[in-house]
């Protein structure tokens, strides 16, 4: 009785868990879209980050949610400020773009995005599961394990696995090569008498 | 309309996931940096990310494939997010390391500059 009556109570506060992580991810996303200075905009880019980690975590895939914080936040965005400070002289430094342009911008975004609540709102009325809501779907929702992916990637998904640690190894070894640039390759082709083309 | 605020299904996901991926779109066509381009890419990524969370949820809810005791929970479209987050990590260094090829060359990241391949 008391274990029904909390579960009770976690699941009425599941819609405030959502408009709470839907809200800062909307803010994060038009401060990315409003702010003209690109540290201002990794930082808005963190907020959306954690939040759809947020979302992850309340669509019961943990293990997600933990490789989102991990590779995002930990990984790309560290490496997108990086980026910032390697190639800008002033990190607060704005490129203006014209004003038609940038309503341009914002009319196809608008449309896009309203295409898409659309056909979203549409599939989401077509399915069969339609009237469930995340609370129903809680109880007969096996939890998303590591186990079952780890099997699963293992199995199912044995050859693209294979694709993308190849693939990485390529991307590590492209990204070196590309970021080396042409002048220190030129430096070390004339003093340490590389190969002679 | 008070139940639709208050149970949250498969929808609301469908519309969060929309307008980040519109604001993503938006970054992409309005700025004239290169590493703010990279930025709403990653919005875009996320945004289908999520989609794709959602969909795992709520179409079949972990509900296991297939009779029996040793039914094992459908995880496809979590080992979809997986991939695409391993290919926007990739794809994030790649694009930093031709951004800074880039700004050695130009000595600049604004993309109306790199037009040297224009016919």
């Amino acid at each position: 009785m008391i274990l029904a009556q909390q579960i009770n109570d976690l699941s009425g506060i599941v819609p405030l868990l959502f408009y709470g992580f839907a809200a800062l991810a909307v803010l994060g996303a038009l401060g990315v879209v409003f702010s003209q200075q690109i540290v201002r905009m990794a930082i808005w880019l963190l907020f959306t980050l954690g939040a759809v980690a947020l979302m992850y975590f309340l669509l019961g895939a943990e293990f997600l949610a933990a490789i989102q914080l991990v590779v995002y936040v930990g990984g790309t965005l560290i490496l997108i400020i990086f980026g910032v400070m390697l190639t800008s002289k002033n990190p607060f430094t704005s490129l203006d773009i014209p004003p038609y342009e940038r309503f341009i911008g914002w009319a196809v975004g608008l449309i896009g995005a309203a295409l898409m609540v659309f056909t979203g709102l549409a599939v989401a009325a077509g399915s069969a599961t339609s009237s469930q809501t995340i609370q129903e779907t809680a109880d007969t929702a096996a939890s998303f394990g590591v186990t079952e992916l780890g099997r699963s990637m293992l199995t199912k998904y044995m050859i693209p696995f294979e694709v993308a640690g190849v693939l990485l190894l390529v991307v590590m070894i492209g990204a070196a090569y590309i970021a080396k640039g042409r002048h220190e390759q030129a430096d070390s082709g004339s003093s340490g008498g590389g190969p002679t083309a | 309309m008070t139940t639709a605020l208050t149970s949250i299904g498969l929808s609301h996901f469908l519309v969060l996931s929309a307008i980040v991926f519109g604001c993503g779109l938006a970054t992409v066509l309005t700025k004239r940096n290169a590493i703010g381009i990279l930025i709403g890419v990653e919005l875009i990524l996320n945004a289908a990310n999520l989609n794709l969370v959602a969909f795992n949820r709520f179409s079949w809810g972990g509900v296991p494939v297939g009779a029996g005791t040793d039914a094992v929970p459908a995880v496809d479209g979590l080992m979809f997010a997986l991939f695409i987050i391993v290919l926007a990590a990739a794809e994030a260094a790649i694009a930093l390391a031709i951004i800074l090829n880039f700004y050695n060359n130009f000595a600049s990241i604004d993309v109306e500059r790199g037009s040297t391949l224009r016919g």
